[in-house]
């Protein structure tokens, strides 16, 4: 029987982010129909976009005005579509948004939800994910009428197939489209071709306590800027005021996927593992050779991070 | 006012994990309060200190044991315990359903805390179906809450500095993230009174959980291996940094 896969499309400032073509790679498989429900957006210029990565039906879903920001609204209108079209099995990004839409899905739903999987059996309904700190990799198995799935950016590289798709819109019906005692006060969009965001970036450059001091990120940043990276931190970085919480990488922090993450003064505990280990390539920087680091990475180079780093960014 | 906050027993983020029969972890390790769950009793408590009468219940689903995490809830603050009894793991639609009924039967729930995640099951969702279940409102990752008469203004951060602020009528259920506050540990006195304080115990099955279609059941779980074979990259500053650029073009080709 033909499955019908719903994919949530994120957008920035109306283009779709390069993370979006992986999960669609990773959803296909035989007997599919890929679905892609696209929000608020211009569908028609989205379109060849989606045709090349194996869409075939483009679900447009147009919010009620000034509803645009509200997580609840939204995950009401995603599910008249999955219900509109049949859908029985749901993919989002596991990124900020995923995070507070996905999980409102599934509650309202009843649905089981698996978030940050970086593998999908469609025909099995199997996924793996991580647990206990990044520190096992779990097979689920899942069952129900509909399954969600919170798919971690970077999983996989898109790969390209081409077809040809019909741009269909959902109707909405007003009435259900209620929070109820949830409102959205304020967002603060940023933009995130400005600022690139931990959990999409393709690369992150990351500093510890070998740091320093706040100055010494200037540092970091510097060579971002040149690699397209973006800033990461441990938690002491953090804790000691340096840099922000949301640079913070790790159990408590972001759990990032780049392909590459080049670690400066970081010793590589456990809890900051958790949070880079499924990183495609881990280069260390750190003056002592026995930190854990040294031994679980691909590249280690033994000198002090704040003479190597400037050095590459005059380079690059 | 009774307040609520869900608090899990998960193992110490720093321990080893083993794997038995390839599906379950050797319990054998130390347990200890989930982080998030700390910041959600020191939300709690601080309330509680800002307006008057003010009751913190903490609920757990867990083993037998957990009354230990309990314990340590109860050490920071926490004025009872409820702990739901079961030998077996639960996905978070039954453990849902299991906090809901347990709130249920106790009292009436004005605010509902969670952490923003569990760091065993990583499952981030628990707070949402308690909120669908009693039909309440959600915010998760919650770094800022304001309890006003009858609502409660939240900053909610979704990673990558963004910050929502939403506004929830109560009753609602909040998760807690980690800027929401620093955990207050308990102090040798806090520890002596919490012994006076009660738990009362209630088996899972005792709760009448509709056995719902909808699952999520581990099938296997493996250690992850890493399979990094360090090389080392060597020369003076100048050196090592071409190499570096050559690994990132040639070898990640990211530039
Ligand atoms: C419940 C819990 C949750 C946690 N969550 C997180 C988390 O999410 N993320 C996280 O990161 N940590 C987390 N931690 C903290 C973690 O245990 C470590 O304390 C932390 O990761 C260490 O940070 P660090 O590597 O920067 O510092 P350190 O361990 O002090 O390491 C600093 C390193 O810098 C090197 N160094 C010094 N000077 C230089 C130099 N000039 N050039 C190069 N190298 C230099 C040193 O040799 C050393 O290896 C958590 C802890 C707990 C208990
Ligand atoms: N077994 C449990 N007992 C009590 N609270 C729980 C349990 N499981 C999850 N929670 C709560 O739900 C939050 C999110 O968990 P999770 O959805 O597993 O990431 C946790 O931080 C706890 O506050």
């Amino acid at each position: 029987m033909m499955k019908n896969i719903g994919l949530i499309i994120e957008l920035n400032n109306g283009k779709i982010k390069e993370t979006n073509f992986g999960m669609i790679t990773l959803a296909r498989a035989k007997n599919t129909e890929l679905f892609a429900i696209v929000i608020d957006a211009d569908t028609g210029v989205l379109k060849e976009d989606l045709e090349s990565f194996g869409i075939t039906n483009i679900i447009d879903v147009m919010l009620p005005e000034g509803q645009q920001n509200n997580p609840v609204i939204c995950a009401k209108a995603i599910i008249t579509a999955i219900k509109v079209f049949n859908i029985s099995l749901v993919c989002g990004l596991s990124t900020a948004k995923g995070k507070d839409l996905l999980p409102r899905i599934a509650a309202f739903m009843e649905a089981p939800l698996i978030m940050d999987c970086h593998a999908i059996d469609p025909e099995q309904n199997l996924v793996k994910t991580s647990q206990y700190s990044g520190k096992t990799i779990a097979t689920i198995k899942l069952t129900g009428e509909v399954l969600i799935l919170g798919v971690r950016p970077n999983a996989i590289a898109p790969l390209k197939a081409h077809t040809s798709a019909r741009i269909v819109p959902v109707e909405l019906d007003e009435k259900n489209l209620v929070s109820k005692g949830f409102k959205v006060i304020k967002t603060s969009e940023t933009d995130e071709s400005k600022n690139i965001n931990l959990a999409d970036a393709d690369v992150i450059i990351s500093g510890g306590r070998g740091m320093k001091n706040a100055d010494n990120f200037d540092i970091l940043s510097k060579c971002a800027e040149k690699l397209t990276a973006a800033v990461g931190a441990s938690r002491v970085a953090v804790d000691a005021g340096w840099v922000p919480y949301s640079m913070q990488v790790g159990q408590t922090g972001e759990k990032v996927s780049p392909l590459v993450y080049i670690a400066c003064g970081i010793s590589g505990s456990m809890q900051h593992f958790a949070g880079m280990k499924t990183s495609g390539m881990i280069i260390a920087i750190n003056t002592d050779a026995t930190a854990a680091i040294m031994s679980n990475c691909d590249y280690y180079v033994k000198a002090d991070a704040l003479e190597i780093i400037p050095e590459l960014t005059k380079l690059l | 006012m009774q307040l609520y906050v869900c608090i899990k027993h998960v193992p110490d983020s720093a321990a080893h994990i083993s794997i038995v029969d390839k599906t379950h972890i050797d319990e054998n390790l130390t347990f200890l309060l989930n982080p998030y769950d700390e910041h959600a009793i020191t939300e709690a408590v601080r309330i509680k200190e800002s307006l008057p009468g003010v009751e913190i219940i903490a609920v757990c689903l867990g083993k037998n044991d957990a009354d230990k995490t309990l314990r340590s809830a109860l050490a920071m603050g926490v004025d009872r315990g409820i702990l739901i009894t079961s030998d077996k793991r639960h996905d978070s639609i039954e453990t849902a359903q299991a906090l809901k009924s347990a709130i249920e039967q106790d009292g009436t729930p004005d605010l509902i805390f969670t952490g923003k995640e569990s760091i065993d099951a990583e499952g981030m969702q628990t707070m949402f179906r308690i909120g669908a279940l009693f039909d309440f409102p959600v915010a998760t990752n919650v770094v800022r809450v304001d309890i006003e008469a009858d609502r409660a203004v939240v900053d909610s951060a979704l990673s990558g500095g963004i910050v929502n602020t939403y506004e929830l009528s109560l009753p609602c259920v909040l998760g807690a993230g980690r800027g929401l506050n620093t955990p207050r540990y308990p102090t040798f006195p806090d520890v002596v009174k919490s012994k006076k304080k009660p738990i009362k115990k209630i088996m899972f099955k005792e709760l009448n959980i509709n056995v719902s279609l909808a699952g999520m059941n581990i099938v296997e779980l493996e250690p992850l291996l890493q399979s990094r074979e360090p090389k080392e990259i060597t020369g003076d500053a100048g050196e090592i940094a071409e190499t570096i650029i050559r690994i990132l073009k040639d070898e990640a080709k990211v530039i």
